[in-house]
């Protein structure tokens, strides 16, 4: 047997090497075999160190991007606060002004319905020092035509009467104001019972006896037109609760008018009894005189005395 | 295995280097991994050949080519296994072993230390890698693939860039002599 030289061996394997390949090759082609074994063999080896890495490579980008990476976010963090505040500050700006929005539409329709009764708007612009009297102040006084004992209304309802006046404020007496009160009725008997307040924010219903059984909770009250101060058939309250007393019913009245949150009130120019509208009439151009100009709304008007 | 090679007469003497316990087979299951690892994260990471590197460094440096060529059979036909059904178990097996042993070859005859020359190695040994591949597929498998492109031309430079630095790496792993 011829021996192979030794410098020559490599080469044989070589051969060799790359003929069984060949083979491997040839068979896996031949039996569309994919030499599985080995695949498998290799994945399970090699998949735990892939598993640990990419379990490493997910530690290093957590950890950049919840640390190394939050130094800009902390930044961001600032300015959105930042934002968030200017934001929240214009949220609140245009919610106050859509709810004078609605506030003003709301006397602009009350004022157009009545637009042949004389009044002047005016804004609420402060209250009063002491908490015993309910009162409050108006922006507009004696040059606008205001006197006292002229009525002072909201398209809700009865707010109180004008007691006091100076050139450009006047001093209101709220309705609940246990120096206040109002001729009043029940909207459906029409029974005439005069409205008083109690220095507490509800009213109260006076004159009613233990025996009447016509008067109950939740019915409405308005004014009579007979204190010539306020015309008929304006809101006064609704029958809040009844209790017997010992002569007359304790009944206790919510305003209509919200008193707790006035910001723009009417006043009634004028010391004559006053036939109003009801609210549900429409404004209906058609029946506004002429002569009456819309600028109505804040013109001053000349006092007309009883 | 001898520690050192008398090539010329006692001219030049070409040192085979010894590696640390394990060295070899960490290295080498280091660069499969990170082969298979590295482009899920890295796409651009896939241009490397970290196996045929391995092959070239350990057969440069063991200058035994029976060693080399077993080696990059190893190399070979592992990442043939790492490397899906559509890559036959023995695509790369023949490529390395053939890489091994030239490496190896070539090693025991020339000076591999110097980073230019291994920049220039294994531009070569990874252009002739390329084209093993490619006459195996054509021949064996019916799978026509062009000889070259510029992608080819251009992983051929990184990956001797990238040999470079990886072979001073292995380098460490090398028995004190």
């Amino acid at each position: 047997m011829v021996g192979i030289p030794s410098r020559h061996k490599s080469l044989f394997l070589l051969g060799g090497v790359v003929l069984l390949q060949v083979l491997l090759l040839a068979v896996q082609i031949k039996r569309d075999s994919q030499g599985r074994l080995i695949r498998v063999w290799t994945v399970g080896a090699v998949s735990p160190f892939e598993r640990a890495g990419a379990h490493g490579i997910s530690h290093v980008r957590d950890t950049w991007n919840h640390y190394f990476a939050l130094q800009n976010t902390s930044r961001e963090n600032e300015e959105l606060k930042r934002e968030n505040g200017a934001l929240k500050l214009q949220i609140t700006q245009l919610q106050s002004k859509a709810a004078e929005a609605d506030r003003l539409a709301g006397l602009l329709k009350f004022r157009q319905t009545n637009l042949d009764v004389p009044m002047v708007s005016a804004r609420v612009i402060f209250g009063s020092a002491d908490s015993a009297s309910q009162t409050i102040y108006l922006d507009r006084g004696e040059r606008d035509g205001i006197r006292p004992n002229m009525g002072v209304i909201t398209p809700d309802g009865v707010v109180g009467k004008v007691i006091e006046c100076y050139k450009d404020t006047a001093q209101v007496l709220l309705l609940t104001d246990e120096h206040s009160g109002v001729g009043a009725m029940m909207a459906e008997s029409r029974i005439q019972k005069p409205v008083g307040g109690t220095g507490e924010p509800l009213l109260q219903l006076k004159y009613v006896s233990n025996e009447d059984n016509s008067v109950n909770p939740g019915d409405r009250i308005v004014t009579s037109g007979t204190d010539r101060i306020f015309p008929g058939d304006l809101p006064v309250g609704t029958i809040a609760d009844i209790k017997p007393g010992s002569t007359f019913k304790q009944i206790r009245v919510r305003p209509a008018a919200n008193l707790e949150r006035l910001e723009e009130v009417f006043v009634l120019l004028t010391l004559k009894p006053l036939e109003m509208k009801q609210d549900s009439a429409a404004p209906n151009t058609e029946s506004v005189p002429a002569s009456t100009p819309s600028a109505a709304v804040t013109a001053p008007a000349k006092p007309v005395k009883p | 295995m001898n520690d050192t090679y008398d090539l010329r007469s006692g001219e030049l003497h070409i040192e085979v280097h010894k590696f640390r316990a394990g060295a070899i087979v960490l290295a080498t299951a280091f660069a499969l991994v990170l082969q298979a690892f590295l482009p899920i994260y890295f796409p651009k990471a896939a241009i490397l050949d970290l196996p045929l590197l391995v092959t070239i460094y350990f057969g440069l440096s063991r200058r035994n080519p029976s060693t080399g060529l077993l080696l990059g059979m190893a190399i070979g036909i592992l990442q043939d296994s790492l490397s899906g059904r559509t890559v036959p178990l023995g695509l790369y097996g023949i490529a390395k072993t053939v890489i091994g042993y030239l490496a190896s070859s070539i090693g025991a005859r020339l000076d591999t230390e110097h980073p230019a020359a291994r920049f220039a190695l294994t531009v070569a040994f990874f252009a002739l890698h390329q084209g093993l591949i490619v006459l195996t597929r054509r021949l064996l498998l019916s799978q026509p693939e062009p000889w070259f492109t510029m992608h080819l031309g251009v992983a051929a430079l990184i990956n001797a860039v990238v040999a470079v630095f990886l072979f001073m790496l292995l380098d460490r792993l090398r028995k004190p002599s």
